[in-house]
C-alpha cells in the first residue's frame, strides 16, 4: 500500500492516541473506584514520582543501562568472534556449539545464584546479561556466515580467493543482515538479563539498579515508585530496540531487500 | 569406463583445442551418475553451444571445465593455462552479484582478488562497464538495475580479466525475448572484440543456432554427447540471419537432435 501524506501522519497519530486513551482509562479506573495509591497509583502520580524520585531513579537507571550496554558490547564481540571461528571449521563448530546451546536453554535465573557465589554482585549481573545476549548474536551471525550464495562462493574459488579474502569480501558482508537481526534480539535480552540478575542479587541485599529499586520499593509498599522504575525500564527497552533498528536500517538501506520501499 | 559418445559429424574446425574432456565421468555423493564417458573438445576461438534436455549434465560439464568440480574419472586437458579467473570467465544462470557492492566493485572483483592495483583495476572495470553498455551505472547497486542490466554486469565481471575462455551457463534463460536477443547480439560483438573462446549452455535451439559455430547435443542419465551440428551462417549473424531458410532448417535439425537426446534420457 502507498502511504499518502495524511496517512503517514495518521500512522503516527493513531498509536499515540491509543496510548493516551489507555492512560486516560487507567486514570478513570483509579478515580472512579477510589483505588488508593499503594494499590494502583494514577498515571499522574507515577509521573510525579518519576520527577520527585529522579535523583535516586536516574542513578539506578544509569547502573542498569551501563550493565546492559557493557554486556551487549562484550556479547557482540564474543558472539561475532566465535561465529567467525565456527564458520572456518565445521569440526570446531560441531564440538563447541552444544555448549552455547546448553548455556542458552538453561534459564538465566537458575544460574544467577551460582554466579553470585563465584563473582562479585556487579560482575555476576554483567555475566548474566552477557550470557543471554551472547547466543542470538552467535547463532544469527553463524547462520549468515554459512549461508552464502553457493555461486558466489564458486566465483571466489575460481578467482583463487584466499580464505581471508573470502571472509572479508564475501562472508562478512553477506552475514551483516542476519547479524543485525541477532543484535536487535540481543539488545532486548541484555536488558532482561541485567534486570533478572539484579533481582537475584537484590534479594541478597546488593546492587543498586532499577530492578533493585523495584524490589526495595516493594518491601516498603512504595507502589508509585515501583511503577516509576517499571516505566523507566520499559522506556530503556524501547530506546535500545529503536536505536538498534535504526542502526540496522542505516547500514542496510542501500542494498538489502528488507529495506526496499515497495510502495515508494 | 566405456565411451558412449558417437559423433554424427566430424569436426571441420581445425583449430587446436583450448580445453578437452576425455572420457570424463562424474558421480555425485548422492549416487547420481551425472556424466559418463563424456568426450568434449572446445576449440580455440570457437563459440560452442552445449544443448541438451534438463538434467543431462551440462552444468556439471561446465563446472568441470572451470575446475570448480573434479571429474570422478577421465581427464581434463587445459591448453589455456591454469583454471583460474585470469584465464576463465564464468557467467551463471543468475547474475550472482554481491548485493552490497556497487556495480563497479562487482565488476572489479576478479581483479581485486588477483591483487591488481587499485587504480588499474578501477580503470579496467570502468572500461568493461562501458563495453557492456552500462556507462554511468558504476555507482548503482544491483537491486537498482533490471534483470538484463544485472546480466550485463555479470558479463562485464567475467570479461574484466580478458579471459581466454568464457563459460556461460544458461545466462539469458530468465530474460524476456527482446532483452535476450539484444544480449545475444552484444555477446557476439564482445566476442568479436576480445576474440575469446566461448562455451555456452542453453536450452534454446534457436539461441544455439544463432550464436554458435558448433552445437554439441548431450543426452542424460548419464550425460554424454549424442550429436554435433556445425552451424553454417553465410553472412554476419544479425536479425536478418534469423529470417533465413538456412537458420530455420538448422533450428529444425537442432531441435530433432535434442528431442532424440531427450527420448534417450527418459528414465527406463
Ligand atoms: N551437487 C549435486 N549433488 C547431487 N547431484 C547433483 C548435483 N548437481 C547436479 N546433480 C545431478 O546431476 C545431474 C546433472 O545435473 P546438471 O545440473 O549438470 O544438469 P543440467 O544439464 O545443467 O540441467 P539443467 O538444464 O536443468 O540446468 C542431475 O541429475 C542432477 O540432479
Ligand atoms: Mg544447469
Amino acid at each position: 500500500m502507498r502511504l499518502g501524506h495524511g496517512a503517514r501522519i495518521l500512522s503516527w497519530a493513531m498509536p499515540v492516541l491509543a496510548f493516551a486513551g489507555a492512560l486516560l482509562a487507567w486514570d478513570l479506573v483509579v478515580r472512579l473506584n477510589g483505588i488508593p495509591p499503594f494499590i494502583l497509583p494514577a498515571p499522574a502520580l507515577v509521573a510525579a514520582t518519576l520527577v520527585s524520585d529522579w535523583p535516586i531513579l536516574s542513578a539506578s537507571l544509569w547502573v542498569t543501562l551501563r550493565t546492559t550496554l557493557e554486556a551487549l558490547v562484550v556479547a557482540t564481540a564474543g558472539g561475532v568472534a566465535l561465529a567467525v571461528v565456527f564458520a572456518q571449521s565445521r569440526w570446531i563448530a560441531l564440538s563447541f556449539y552444544p555448549f552455547a546451546v546448553i548455556l542458552q536453554v538453561t534459564p538465566i535465573i537458575a544460574i544467577a545464584p551460582l554466579l553470585l557465589i563465584y563473582l562479585s554482585p556487579d560482575a555476576a549481573v554483567l555475566t548474566c546479561a552477557f550470557v543471554v545476549a551472547f547466543f542470538p548474536v552467535l547463532s544469527n551471525t553463524l547462520a549468515g556466515l554459512t549461508s552464502v550464495d553457493p555461486n558466489l562462493r564458486d566465483l571466489f574459488r575460481l578467482n583463487r580467493a584466499s580464505r581471508l579474502a573470502e571472509l572479508l569480501r564475501l562472508r562478512i558482508p553477506a552475514a551483516l543482515p542476519s547479524f543485525l537481526v541477532g543484535l536487535r534480539i540481543a539488545g532486548g535480552l541484555a536488558l532482561i538479563g541485567a534486570i533478572v540478575a539484579e533481582i537475584a542479587a537484590g534479594s541478597s541485599g546488593q546492587g543498586s539498579g532499577l530492578a533493585y529499586r523495584i524490589v526495595e520499593a516493594g518491601y516498603r509498599l512504595n507502589v508509585p515508585r515501583m511503577f516509576a522504575a517499571l516505566a523507566l525500564i520499559s522506556i530503556a527497552g524501547v530506546v535500545i530496540y529503536g536505536s538498534l533498528a535504526l542502526l540496522s536500517h542505516v547500514l542496510l538501506r542501500r542494498w538489502h531487500d528488507s529495506t526496499v520501499a515497495r510502495d515508494g | 569406463m566405456t565411451s558412449g559418445a558417437s559423433r554424427s559429424a566430424a569436426t571441420p574446425l581445425a583449430a587446436p583445442a583450448a580445453i578437452s574432456l576425455i572420457g570424463v565421468g562424474k558421480s555425485y555423493p548422492s549416487g547420481t551418475q551425472a556424466l559418463d564417458g563424456l568426450d568434449l573438445v572446445v576449440r580455440q576461438g570457437e563459440f560452442l553451444a552445449l544443448l541438451g534436455p534438463s538434467g543431462c549434465g551440462k552444468s556439471t560439464a561446465l563446472r568441470i571445465m572451470a575446475g570448480l568440480a573434479a571429474p570422478s574419472s577421465g581427464t581434463v586437458e587445459r591448453h589455456i593455462g591454469a583454471a583460474d579467473g585470469a584465464s576463465i570467465g564464468f557467467v551463471f544462470q543468475e547474475p550472482t552479484l554481491m548485493p552490497w557492492a556497487r556495480v563497479a566493485a562487482n565488476v572489479r572483483l576478479p581483479l581485486d582478488l588477483a591483487g591488481v592495483g587499485r587504480a588499474e583495476a578501477r580503470r579496467r572495470a570502468e572500461e568493461m562497464i562501458e563495453r557492456v553498455g552500462l556507462a554511468g551505472f558504476g555507482r548503482a547497486y544491483p537491486r537498482e538495475l533490471s534483470g538484463g542490466m544485472r546480466m550485463r554486469v555479470s558479463l562485464a565481471r567475467a570479461l574484466v580479466t580478458r579471459p581466454h575462455l568464457l563459460l556461460m551457463d544458461e545466462p539469458f534463460a530468465a530474460l524476456d525475448e527482446i532483452t535476450r536477443f539484444r544480449l545475444n547480439d552484444d555477446l557476439l560483438a564482445l566476442r568479436a572484440a576480445f576474440g575469446c573462446t566461448i562455451a555456452f549452455v542453453t536450452h534454446s535451439t534457436y539461441e544455439s543456432v544463432y550464436l554458435a559455430d558448433r552445437i554439441v547435443v548431450m543426452s542424460g542419465r548419464p550425460g554424454r554427447v549424442t550429436d554435433e551440428i556445425v552451424v553454417e551462417a553465410p553472412g554476419p549473424r544479425t536479425a536478418a540471419f534469423r529470417g533465413t531458410a538456412g537458420y530455420a532448417e538448422q533450428c529444425r535439425r537442432a531441435f530433432a537432435a535434442v528431442a532424440g537426446a531427450a527420448a534417450a534420457s527418459e528414465p527406463r
